[in-house]
């Protein structure tokens, strides 16, 4: 066992970083910055990054499921308002159905809580949700077949919003029946989508992992500035331990989203689902607390527009869901230890 | 990036099964009972004399000089074979490595590693526990020897100890952090007189208090330089929040997995409340295994006593204690008697939070150091 990052996978968080750190929101006002915005996603176009999961041989992808997790901490760190786990998730699909690349914009579409990839079994019949959207106009999913799933896409229209402030959604109506995706040579098994929801799951968690890192740091920045009483609100103690409390639960799910990334491909489905599942819940639950913390930190200011408190706290709700929410993954987690009902595969 | 076994972590686990298959020694797996406490000092020379102790410790010492991730497989098959965890000692050697002469590290590590000298650690007093600093126990020169008087507390196996790592004030008149020296006292001897304290889950024989009324130390057996006592005790506190020490995260996956056989076994007794706080606790040892597994993994780029142990410790906490109340909530309160063995260790868990630096310690450690807050004014 040795769990430390490759000097290439350590390479690939820098340039992650920097990216953000040129090109991402620095405050509620940038973004409406639709400049800036083009600008980001041409660098994470130019990167190469949303094509880690894509094919690199048959059926084998590029990368393992620890780079995608690495790119998806730094943009949540940084608030990043581009796509990019939508997009990774639908090369993922891509990938397993024996689809070619494509070089159109695409996504992911789940059904309404986010949970699941997979139509209901008569096409259009219940709302899906395209997550992620920015510069895509396609949303991938499943629509199930005799003994699997086939790959199916609809064109998005324009409407775009949602909880998240940094990654719209687009509600797909019923109107437009979704199409099967030309060139898929693969029937989807079950094994697969439950690897394709470790995957969603895993990337998920990065994100909110990176949430946490970056709205504590927001907090530690007003907490060591705000002063009250005649001192930095950061230097009473009932600051510094909420504080404290947020950075170690931070790194707990950065430890447990870590075994994760590496189980999406080395471990068996049922087990790479099991392991996502606990690093989702962990990572749900404890991103929504510490963004309420960082919120509480900021004081009333924290409970305005202009502080980027809520944007955090908002990417955390959006990621949380993503794949199931805390409740579901919990259940994930009780059922693989033989405990509790099948509800699913998401 | 591989969390899997390497082929010589691989054999090394079977090996340690195969041994385990045959040398078990039948105590009680959990630190909630006095026979397990009895039992250890035979269980470590066991384990150490069929090479399955001191996996990470330099070899001139008596360790096996392998990386740490060997100490995690021993805690993970003693925790699935059922077995008592391997005695935890990693605060005595480094603190003894980082700080004692070459003649200190020669006369006494080879005896804690190998377990034929049992040890205690004297550090916290009745009026200072977190305050460690302004403890009062003092250590007077008299010719080749120093004085003892003064009271220790919280002293882990006090009354089996031949030896104390005795921290003591020997300067009075420079601040309180610089005025301490460290000793290896030995216990037998009159002037040292020892109780069991009695804990919360009824357990006595883990630790004592220890009353010092004119033993003798010799000057020889100074660990460190006179003053270096605070320094020796920061190297030991960071080390008792390392992750190699964080052993216990075996024996709470073996908990976890004991819970929920009994739900299993009779799923109708249960509420979803419990079973979810079961959820949790398992969502919990995952993480700290984990996080274990990368911390260990970190210390291959060398050993590092960071306050990032603050960190660990935390969460550690946490996880014990989200374990502690799903024992309570699925070992449930034997109201019509029988089997208590949950509810105490649900008593034990509410320990972890103070011993080894309280949370709260943790988190002025945390804020300071690590998130770079103000110091208070």
């Amino acid at each position: 066992m040795d769990v430390r990052l490759s000097p290439e996978q350590e390479a690939l968080r820098d340039s992650a970083a920097q990216v953000v750190a040129r090109f991402g929101p620095k405050a509620v006002g940038q973004l409406d910055d639709l400049a800036r915005q083009g600008t980001l996603d041409a660098a994470v176009d130019e990167s190469g990054w949303r094509e880690l999961r894509a094919a690199a041989g048959p059926g084998t992808p590029l990368a393992s499921g620890v780079e995608p997790a690495i790119i998806a901490e730094e943009l949540g760190r940084g608030l990043a308002d581009v796509s990019f786990l939508g997009p990774t998730l639908a090369a993922e699909l891509r990938r397993v159905a024996g689809a070619p690349a494509t070089s159109s914009g695409e996504t992911v579409g789940l059904d309404a809580g986010l949970g699941s990839p997979v139509h209901a079994a008569a096409p259009g019949s219940s709302p899906m949700v395209a997550i992620d959207t920015l510069g895509c106009d396609w949303a991938l999913s499943l629509v199930p077949d005799s003994d699997g799933y086939r790959l199916v896409r609809v064109e998005l229209g324009p409407t775009r919003s949602g909880l998240d402030l940094t990654r719209p959604s687009v509600v797909l109506g019923s109107l437009a029946p979704p199409a099967l995706v030309e060139g898929a040579t693969r029937l989807v098994t079950a094994d697969d989508v439950t690897r394709w929801t470790a995957l969603g799951l895993t990337l998920a968690s990065a994100d909110l992992t990176g949430v946490m890192g970056g709205a504590v740091a927001l907090a530690c920045e007003y907490a060591g500035a705000r002063r009250q009483f005649g001192a930095a609100i950061g230097s009473f103690q009932a600051v510094q331990h909420v504080l404290a409390d947020a950075f170690a639960v931070m790194e707990g799910a950065r430890s447990i989203t870590l075994h994760a990334a590496w189980a999406v491909d080395a471990l068996p489905a049922p087990d790479a689902l099991a392991a996502a599942a606990a690093a989702k819940a962990y990572s749900a639950r404890a991103a929504r607390t510490v963004c309420e913390t960082v919120i509480q930190v900021h004081g009333g200011i924290g409970n305005t527009w202009e502080c980027l408190a809520h944007v955090f706290l908002r990417r955390a709700l959006f990621s949380g869901d993503i794949c199931g929410d805390a409740s579901v993954n919990l259940r994930r987690v009780l059922r693989h230890h033989g405990l509790g009902g099948d509800d699913g595969l998401c | 990036m591989d969390f899997a076994d390497s082929p010589d972590e691989s054999a090394f686990r079977i090996a340690l099964r195969t041994w385990l298959a045959g040398h078990n020694p039948g105590l009680p797996a959990s630190s909630t009972d006095d026979a397990y406490w009895a039992g250890m000092a035979a269980w470590h020379r066991s384990l150490y004399d069929a090479g399955f102790f001191a996996m990470s410790w330099p070899t001139e010492i008596g360790g096996h000089g392998l990386a740490p991730v060997f100490e995690v497989i021993v805690d993970e098959e003693l925790a699935a074979a059922g077995a008592p965890p391997r005695p935890s000692l990693g605060y005595l050697v480094q603190g003894i490595l980082e700080h004692g002469s070459q003649q200190i590290k020669e006369r006494f590590l080879p005896g804690i590693v190998n377990g034929r000298e049992r040890w205690c650690q004297g550090f916290s007093e009745p009026d200072a526990g977190s305050d460690l600093a302004s403890l009062r126990t003092r250590a007077d020169r008299q010719g080749d020897d120093f004085v003892l008087s003064g009271q220790k507390i919280w002293t882990s196996y006090s009354d089996e100890a031949e030896w104390c790592l005795l921290l003591a004030r020997t300067d009075h008149d420079v601040a309180k952090h610089r005025g301490i020296s460290a000793f290896a006292v030995p216990m037998r001897q009159t002037g040292i007189e020892q109780r069991p304290l009695r804990m919360i889950n009824g357990v006595t024989k883990e630790f004592g208090e220890v009353h010092f009324t004119g033993a003798r130390v010799p000057a020889v057996n100074m660990i460190g330089e006179p003053g270096e006592g605070w320094a020796l005790a920061m190297t030991v506190v960071s080390h008792e929040r390392e992750p190699g020490e964080l052993g216990y995260v075996a024996r709470y996956a073996k908990m976890v997995n004991d819970l929920a056989r009994r739900v299993r076994a009779d799923p109708a007794a249960f509420g979803s409340e419990q079973v979810r706080e079961l959820g949790w606790a398992m969502v919990e040892v995952e993480m700290l295994r984990r996080h274990v597994q990368r911390r260990l993994s970190d210390r291959l780029d060398g050993i590092q006593h960071g306050p990032e142990g603050s960190v660990d410790k935390l969460l550690m906490t946490w996880v014990e204690q989200a374990v502690g109340h799903a024992a309570l909530g699925i070992g449930g309160l034997a109201h019509g008697g029988g089997d208590d063995s949950w509810l105490h260790a649900y008593l034990y868990s509410r320990a972890q939070s103070v011993m080894g630096g309280t949370s709260q310690i943790q988190r002025n450690l945390i804020a300071r150091r690590i998130l770079g807050l103000p110091a208070p004014s």
